[in-house]
């Protein structure tokens, strides 16, 4: 028993940290939260569901045109609603933000309806099989396991290559780094473009485990993998992923644990976020910055 | 000089009060001539300038950047209504599990429970000010989305106070005219009166340089704490006559929606404006009403559309993106309506013209 | 070193601020390193230094915005025995009777001028906020109406009445720095720092200025430590000269003392001695 809400946490951790990502790298690099990050995952998840279960396009493909509209939309958000407002205060560019965020949710309601749709799950992913004495189903490890590859994938990338490094140094000082002759435009489109993917891989995976797509699905995850993300320490990679494990086992070991408690299941992530505004608001891995006087 | 301005005082006091009359007569003709949806949008814009208001004194004027409007309404409303309903509505309404004992006898008059709304909205805003005011800017924000939305959920499981999803239903829809407005004047008779104090500098020097405002002496976190909670204040009591207006109140009804639309007041009427807010307030709510045709379904000849639920949001949501990007400061920025201004323009407009030999076609064209 | 410590026992008896060894750590950086030092009552005395010697972080420790690492500051009111003010709030410092400038001016720039001093005088400021809601409390509105009157006086003696009603921020930045000096003096102080009060000024106006700082002493009753990197306006107004170095107290005394001092001149005069 304790197996399985083992790897059920594992599922729903390493969905959260994927989203958490995309908040984070944003966060690092233009200090704002991208309040349409949530809504991005919504479209990955739509556009799967269109492309696969609509248009009966194979899953790979549909996987891919999936991932590729998330990041164009991600793409559109930055040069629509941010990009004029970089030397704007930052709390405008985060009104704008929500704004962007509503306006996704509910161009979507328009032109989706607010009817959730049911996700066919393509029969190998759900069959379960038996190790021992527990069941698996094949979803609960393909989840982790593709998370897990994605986020080396990154690091090594952010680690390791010349643009990774120009991202790093952006979100250390981002004047200083565009004297130094990088484009530093293009180092944000990239940003945007890679947490967009992941999350719409986050999305894709999140319909089908739970199988269903609606306009607001990205709502609660969204804010949830934010506070993963603080949690971790905003601006680290490995932290967002780190905050996301741990919301997705706090959540699901508490509720295992304590059924009374599964009608305030959601509120966890936020008691969570206000301790740890209060005790550590630098997150896990987080640095600290002070302020001039 | 001396005499002149307060020549201008006694003409501005004069011009107020007319204002204030031909207010109080449109209220009271108002019922006489206008159908009960058009009475009840008159009632919301006041409602949701109380609201407007108080938000702008938390973010406009003491510089915290708030989500957490939507929660306080709120406790205001369920507050107001647990106080407003009678024992034997209450003792009906609780099917899921039965009322709290000590609630189900618990009664107070309309006024005193809004009072009470706005004691209890304050009382939560003060209590949690104190740990989330040390964050500044953007997390502050998402310290209070995130206390709203603990609120929303403990308010959605705890049946036996708060009648759990079902919500609390046949509220006396107490709020009228006279009480909408009347609570909106003493509102803004208080916010003008406080941000035209000393105090009213202090406010806007901690949102301007908290660092220099300390260093001034202020004691910028029990300032912030202060606005905070009269801000909340306003909130509590808007919530609850929003409850006594629409009369059925429910968790779903104070998401981020709420406080989005609020949010929207205020920036688009003018962050710090006390009239913007106002202005805000009119040009939203006559907007959401207005802009309901988009969601309800169209027939024109043959032609048939079915309602596009969302619609509303999605010309707010633009709107919203394009007043941040185009025009941050709203309406009225961070100015304030004034009677020497209003009748200066005829003269301002004339020497426009008058002057309209040397080009100055910039001016003309906006 | 030991030439600092004698005259600094002498100054003791009469002085309105001590720092006693206060040193500040960020991490692995000393920023200011054992540092003991007093201001006596009434004088006009300077801190100077190469960037980034630690002086605008010895402000900060005298007005509360860093807590030292160890060792103790401590402030004479006048008329009253001496207190601790370590690690208090930089506004209960204020209160205490401590005012400052910026080095890059922080004034409120959504307020008036008329608005930037008069939130000065609020820690002076009786009647309580909820006071000026009704007009039922005649005290307090007198109270309001003697600090706007009190405020334009600073004005005028600032020689910025005729800005009064313009907003902070489009000031001219002379007028900039002086607005910055009433707001200070709004808070009734009895010891005054100025973080480079000459900073961006053409040497007519820092000569001005010069003179003005003599006349804000006598005249406000103060003591004043101010930090500048003009060496004329230094040499000329201050009474006696505190030299850091890399957090390090390295020489005091006055003018013709620093001018003659080989590790000053090393540390600071070297790079500057043309403009001396």
């Amino acid at each position: 028993m304790f197996m399985q809400h083992f790897i059920n946490a594992l599922g729903l951790g390493s969905l959260y940290g994927l989203i958490a990502i995309g908040y984070t790298m944003v966060y690092g690099i233009l200090r704002l939260i991208n309040f349409a990050h949530g809504d991005i995952f919504m479209l990955g998840a739509y556009f799967v569901f269109f492309a696969t279960i609509q248009y009966k396009l194979p899953w790979a493909l549909g996987v891919f045109i999936a991932v590729m509209g998330a990041i164009l939309s991600g793409l559109l958000v930055d040069l629509i609603a941010y990009k004029p407002l970089r030397d704007a205060p930052r709390i405008s560019a985060l009104i704008s933000a929500i704004g962007v965020s509503f306006f996704i949710e509910n161009a979507s309601m328009v032109a989706f309806t607010a009817r959730p749709q049911a996700v066919i799950q393509p029969k190998q992913l759900v069959e379960a099989f038996s190790v021992g004495d527990i069941r698996l189903v094949p979803l609960n490890i393909i989840v982790p396991a593709i998370s897990f590859v994605l986020v080396g994938m990154l690091l090594w990338m952010i680690y390791r290559t010349k643009r990774g490094l120009a991202m790093r140094s952006i979100s250390h000082d981002i004047e200083t780094t565009r004297l130094m002759g990088v484009s530093v435009n293009r180092i944000i489109a990239l940003t945007f473009a890679i947490g967009s993917g992941l999350a719409a891989v986050a999305g894709i995976m999140w319909a089908l485990r739970y199988p269903k797509v609606e306009p607001l699905m990205g709502f609660t995850p969204g804010f949830k993998a934010f506070i993963a993300a603080v949690f971790g320490g905003v601006g680290s990679v490995p932290g967002a992923m780190l905050g996301g494990l741990a919301l997705g086992f706090i959540e699901i070991m508490s509720v295992a644990f304590f059924p009374t408690l599964s009608g305030y299941k959601d509120a966890f992530a936020f008691v969570l976020l206000v301790i740890i505004l209060l005790v550590k608001p630098t997150g896990l891995m987080g640095e600290k910055s002070e302020d001039k006087i | 000089m001396m005499s002149a301005s307060s020549g201008n005082r006694i003409r501005n006091n004069i011009l107020t009060l007319a204002a204030a009359a031909l207010l109080a007569v449109s209220l009271w003709l108002a019922p006489k001539y206008l159908d009960g949806y058009k009475i009840r949008i008159i009632n919301l814009i006041a409602i949701n300038a109380i609201l407007g208001l108080s938000l702008n004194l938390i973010y406009g004027m003491a510089g915290m950047f708030s989500l957490g409007h939507a929660g306080f309404m709120a406790i205001g409303a369920y507050v107001s209504a647990l106080l407003i309903l009678t024992p034997e509505q209450k003792s009906m309404m609780w099917i899921l599990d039965p009322i709290a004992p000590w609630l189900l006898n618990l009664h107070a008059p309309f006024y005193v429970s809004l009072l009470l709304a706005g004691i209890a909205a304050a009382f939560f805003g003060w209590l949690i000010s104190l740990p989330i005011l040390r964050l500044g800017g953007d997390y502050l924000g998402i310290a209070t989305l995130g206390f709203s939305e603990i609120l929303r959920i403990l308010i959605a499981n705890l049946t036996p106070i708060t009648n759990g999803p079902i919500g609390l239903k046949g509220i006396p829809a107490h709020t009228n005219l006279w009480v909408s407005y009347g609570c909106l004047l003493v509102l803004l008779i208080a916010v003008i009166r406080l941000m035209g104090s000393n105090f009213g500098n202090v406010m806007r020097a901690v949102r301007d340089d908290e660092i220099a405002a300390e260093t001034m002496g202020i004691n910028t976190f029990r300032t912030k704490a202060l606005a905070f909670t009269i801000g909340c204040f306003g909130a509590g009591v808007g919530g609850a006559l929003m409850g006594n207006i629409i009369t059925t109140i429910d968790a779903k009804m104070f998401t981020i929606t709420q406080t989005y639309n609020i949010l929207m007041i205020v920036v688009i009427g003018g962050l710090g404006s006390i009239t913007g807010s106002i202005l805000g307030s009119v040009i939203i709510t006559t907007m959401l009403e207005w802009l309901r045709f988009v969601e309800n379904p169209i027939t024109i000849g043959a032609f048939k559309m079915d309602g596009k639920p969302g619609m509303r949001m999605v010309i707010f949501s633009i709107l919203l993106v394009a007043v941040i990007i185009f025009r941050r400061e709203g309406i009225m920025g961070m100015r304030e309506f004034s009677w020497d201004w209003i009748l200066s323009r005829p003269a301002a407009i004339r020497n426009r013209f008058a002057s309209g030999e040397t080009p100055k076609g910039g001016d003309l064209n906006g | 070193m030991a030439n600092s410590n004698k005259l600094s026992k002498s100054a003791e008896q009469n002085a309105v601020l001590t720092l006693g060894d206060v040193t500040i750590r960020f991490g692995g950086l000393t920023a200011v390193n054992g540092v003991s030092m007093s201001v006596k009552r009434g004088s006009i005395v300077g801190l100077i230094g190469p960037n980034g010697a630690g002086k605008t972080t010895a402000f900060n420790v005298i007005t509360g915005f860093y807590k030292p690492s160890s060792g103790y500051v401590e402030f004479t009111p006048p008329n009253a025995p001496p207190m601790k003010i370590t690690g208090l709030d930089p506004h209960k410092i204020c209160k205490a009777g401590i005012a400052r400038t910026f080095q890059n001016i922080r004034l409120f720039g959504n307020g008036t001028v008329l608005e930037n001093v008069m939130t000065g005088a609020y820690v002076r400021q009786k009647s309580k906020w909820w006071m000026n809601i009704l007009p039922v409390f005649p005290g307090a509105i007198r109270e309001e109406r003697e600090i706007r009157r009190q405020a334009a006086v600073l004005l005028e003696r600032l020689d910025l009445i005729r800005f009064m009603n313009a907003h902070a921020a489009s000031l001219p930045y002379g007028a900039q720095r002086r607005l910055e000096i009433a707001r200070a003096l709004a808070t009734k102080p009895s010891f005054l720092l100025l973080d480079e009060p000459a900073a961006g000024m053409n040497p007519r106006e820092s000569a001005e200025l010069l003179g003005f700082i003599r006349t804000l002493r006598d005249e406000f009753d103060l003591s004043i430590l101010l930090i500048e990197h003009d060496m004329k306006v230094v040499m000329g107004v201050c009474e006696r000269i505190w030299v850091l170095d890399e957090g390090r107290l390295i020489a005091d005394g006055d003018s013709a003392a620093i001018r003659g001092n080989p590790r000053v001149i090393e540390a600071y005069l070297g790079k500057e001695a043309s403009h001396a």
